[in-house]
């Protein structure tokens, strides 16, 4: 029996997803759901834009608009969209390959415009759909099928990137702490500019096997235990933060939207809005 | 305040094709500049707005075509626009466009070279790229505009085209209609036949058909129907499917609606002194113009030559070039590369008419007395 | 009237490519077809610049310069280039600057004007001799009506620099006729025959 929200926001009939067992991206999922439901939003204004992976099979569960597009290009598609309405909500469900690899220029340009999307990064830390290669958000020295002797590439901080390319809004929440996630993807939903949320997801098939960090259950704990509050964080020695993940609203900034600016260039030209 | 625009004007091709677009209706482009291109993007930048449109620069060419399907998927008519290189990197999305029949224009104006090649020079090497550039099994229009008014012409049939059979409608300009300047008509919207796409969904399913139609209707997002879109093989409902069956069909419904509608509107050539003709000049875009020059001059010293264009270059006009020949004792191939349509050509011309070839990829354009010279030489 | 090809020529950035614009569009709103095209590339960004018009009454198919009916230098480099490709009676028209062989004076109207000097000195602002060339060519050929020229040029001009773009298009005319020996050339003008140094 799908629970109210999932009857409400969902589309049933195509459940059960397609995701393994243990996968964080279901919660993260719900949770997205979770915060358009607070806000209020009408379904028909709201537009799910997804691109290609694991994390971007979301839209066709979500009873919104929804666009499956194609790898890398969701922020970019979802940006036409707002442009031709901007009346709509568009929310960009995306995976750490598909926002940061394939797709990382649409999303630090995305970032500069400050165009009116949240972006919600499902990040398992791995390329799930293909079988388990690392990704740009592998931490260094861990293990994918094509790192098998441990990654020797960089990682990236997600939200640090998208608000050092100007993102107005940025936050991380996860899989385990759910109600502050409703509460990041509401936020990033109601800041009137880009906005870049990552959900820390959890991929016990790929990412846990590979890299030795137990069952889903497992992986749920070490969640619960080491993502901690950025105002707790705030309070804790740089030994004690040692391999932990921070939660919380990690930047806002105001600056003018995109589309509102471009309103006035049409005003500029002469042309009727 | 934007300013009325006069009827008649100088244009280049590439100007024109805004031009035509905005008649059209396009409201939304998005494009990365490049060479010999560029106008399009520059002029659409001024114009849109003048109109209520939108212009956007994007940071790559994906993002550009990525963009315009995200704008026509809300109900804006879209169009992108780019040369070679950029062809190139637009192919996956054409191919996007394609499977989820979404209605986008895509302007190419080829220039010379594999990679960066001569990118100011005329070609007319990308005609098999525009067939065959994005990967799979796939349907195809393009158009080959040969004159400043048949640009401006032909865009707002590519846009027709577009939104009545949900399908990317390549515009395949070249360097010399792009760059030239001519006098151009610009047609007001009102004296212009225009199509809209069918915003009245099907029994609910985004991909439901009518009885015996083969293109399905198109709401837009935000209007109130609820469904999914997916560059996967999908059922009517519009969600992914790995029902072989279903995706064969689906698979063949796109190639076939194309081929259904080849004599609705897509299908279009243009004949020039043929009717007693025994040498045919089969000539596209900005090579048309040195073939009328050589005709001319091979008429007057009684060669009886004349031409075969087609507007349509996808899906070619097959059989009427083939009824036509049966009168020709030769078939000249003019084009700026090694043989591309040549292919075409070569492939449904059977029986006594020879083919021969003119083709030129050094930058330059063929002259009308090299045809000439071909057309005259080749006498037995 | 016959099949005018036109050649401008002369380095980046003076301009060229908007006389041969200018000159299509007053043809055009005249009622002739026309085709304008230029070369692109680097060498329209400084080095030597081409550009080419066909005015016609009748139906203009090549949309390429192959007969050359008109040649314009103002640069003794481009002159150098493209006075090779010269047939018939084609008319050339050069800045005074430039040394023209005898042997092509003998062959073909050479008609050398003071448009760079005039557009320093008479119209003080050295951007202005593309359009004297402008106003120069179509007086030599008659290609556009002085309405439809004026017209042209006005569309085409910055804002604040129409007065003196019209002066530049006239003078061009002017050094044409006093060339050709039509009119005496004003004492105010004196500047306009200066004599050619060395």
């Amino acid at each position: 029996m799908p629970s109210k929200l999932v009857e409400r926001t969902m589309r049933t009939k195509r459940l059960p997803h397609i995701w393994c067992p243990g996968c964080g991206h279901g919660i993260l999922m719900r949770d997205v759901c979770q915060a358009i439901e607070n806000l209020g939003l009408e379904k028909e204004k709201v537009c799910i834009v997804s691109g290609i992976g694991c994390s971007s099979r979301a839209a066709g569960y979500m009873n919104y608009n929804t666009l499956h597009t194609t790898h890398g290009r969701a922020i970019a598609f979802a940006t036409g969209i707002k442009m031709a309405k901007p009346e709509l909500h568009v929310i960009v469900i995306t995976g750490d390959g598909d926002a940061t690899a394939i797709g990382g220029n649409h999303l630090i340009h995305a970032a500069r415009r400050n165009i009116d999307l949240t972006v919600v990064v499902f990040n398992n830390s791995i390329y799930g759909m293909t079988g388990g290669q690392f990704s740009p958000t592998t931490p260094t020295g861990e293990k994918g099928t094509t790192a098998p002797y441990g990654n020797i590439d960089g990682d990236f901080d997600i939200p640090k990137l998208a608000e050092a390319a100007g993102a107005t809004y940025t936050a991380r929440c996860d899989c385990y702490h759910v109600p502050q996630a409703v509460k990041l993807i509401e936020e990033g939903i109601r800041n009137k500019g880009f906005s870049v949320i990552e959900g820390v997801s959890i991929c016990p098939t790929y990412y846990g096997r590979k890299n030795k960090k137990g069952n889903a259950v497992q992986m749920m704990h070490w969640q619960a235990d080491n993502c901690i509050d950025i105002k707790k964080a705030e309070k804790m020695s740089p030994e004690e933060l040692e391999g932990k993940i921070i939660l919380g609203e990690m930047s806002r900034k105001e600056l003018p939207e995109y589309t509102e600016l471009y309103d006035k260039i049409i005003e500029k030209a002469g042309g009727k809005k | 305040m934007a300013e009325k625009q006069a009827r008649f004007q100088l244009l280049q091709g590439n100007e024109a094709c805004v031009e035509g677009a905005i008649a059209a209706g396009m409201r939304f482009y998005a494009g990365y500049p490049i060479t010999p291109s560029t106008e399009i993007a520059e002029r659409s930048a001024v114009r849109l707005p003048q109109v209520g449109g939108k212009f956007m620069q994007m940071e790559d060419e994906i993002a550009g075509i990525a963009a315009a399907l995200g704008a026509s998927v809300a109900g804006m008519k879209a169009m992108t626009a780019t040369s070679g290189p950029g062809f190139s990197l637009k192919q996956e999305n054409i191919g996007y466009a394609t499977i989820a029949e979404i209605p986008i224009v895509i302007v190419d104006v080829m220039r010379s070279g594999p990679s960066t090649g001569l990118p100011t020079s005329p070609s007319q090497g990308d005609v098999m790229q525009a067939k065959w550039g994005t990967h799979g099994d796939h349907p195809v229009i393009a158009i080959s505009p040969c004159s400043v008014q048949d640009t401006y012409n032909q865009t707002v049939r590519a846009f027709n085209l577009a939104e009545r059979f949900r399908t990317p409608v390549i515009l395949l300009m070249d360097e010399i209609v792009g760059h030239m300047r001519e006098g151009c008509e610009l047609i007001p919207t009102e004296e212009l036949e225009i199509h809209n796409r069918n915003t009245r969904m099907i029994q609910s399913m985004p991909y439901a058909l009518g009885e015996g139609q083969y293109v399905p209707h198109m709401t837009s997002f935000g209007d109130g129907n609820l469904y999914n879109i997916t560059g996967l093989f999908h059922d009517e409902s519009g969600f992914p499917t790995n029902n072989n069956q279903i995706a064969g069909m689906e698979n063949a419904r796109l190639m076939e609606k194309i081929k259904v509608y080849k004599y609705s509107g897509i299908l279009e050539y243009e004949e020039e002194e043929m009717e007693d003709a025994e040498i045919g000049i089969v000539c596209y875009g900005g090579t048309t113009r040195a073939v009328q020059e050589a005709i001319r001059m091979a008429r007057e010293d009684g060669y009886k030559v004349g031409m075969f264009r087609p507007v349509t270059i996808w899906p070619f006009p097959e059989y009427e070039l083939v009824n036509r020949a049966k009168q020709l004792k030769r078939l000249i191939v003019v084009e700026h590369n090694y043989g591309q349509i040549l292919l075409t050509v070569q492939g449904i011309i059977k029986g006594d008419t020879k083919v021969e070839f003119i083709g030129k990829v050094d930058g330059t354009t063929i002259r009308p007395d090299e045809i000439y010279d071909k057309i005259t030489d080749e006498e037995e | 009237m016959a099949k005018e090809q036109l050649r401008f020529t002369g380095s980046g950035g003076q301009g060229v490519i908007l006389g041969t614009i200018i000159i299509a569009e007053a043809a055009y709103m005249d009622g002739k077809n026309v085709v304008q095209s230029q070369s692109y590339g680097p060498e329209a960004r400084g080095g030597m610049c081409k550009a080419e018009a066909i005015i016609d009454q009748d139906k203009i198919t090549y949309t390429k310069v192959t007969d050359p009916t008109l040649l314009l230098s103002l640069t003794q480099i481009s002159f150098n280039k493209y006075v090779k490709d010269i047939h018939r009676n084609t008319v050339i028209i050069v800045d005074d600057s430039i040394n023209v062989p005898q042997r092509v004076k003998e062959k073909q109207e050479v008609i050398s004007l003071p448009i760079i000097h005039s557009a320093k000195e008479i119209i003080k602002n050295p951007m202005a001799s593309n359009i004297i060339s402008v106003g120069a060519v179509n007086e030599a050929l008659k290609l556009a009506s002085e309405k439809s020229l004026e017209a042209a040029v006005l569309n085409h001009v910055p804002k604040g620099t129409e007065e003196l773009n019209v002066r530049a298009m006239k003078l061009g005319a002017e050094l044409v006729k006093i060339y050709r020996g039509e009119i005496k050339p004003e004492a105010k003008k004196e500047s306009t025959v200066r004599k050619k140094e060395a």
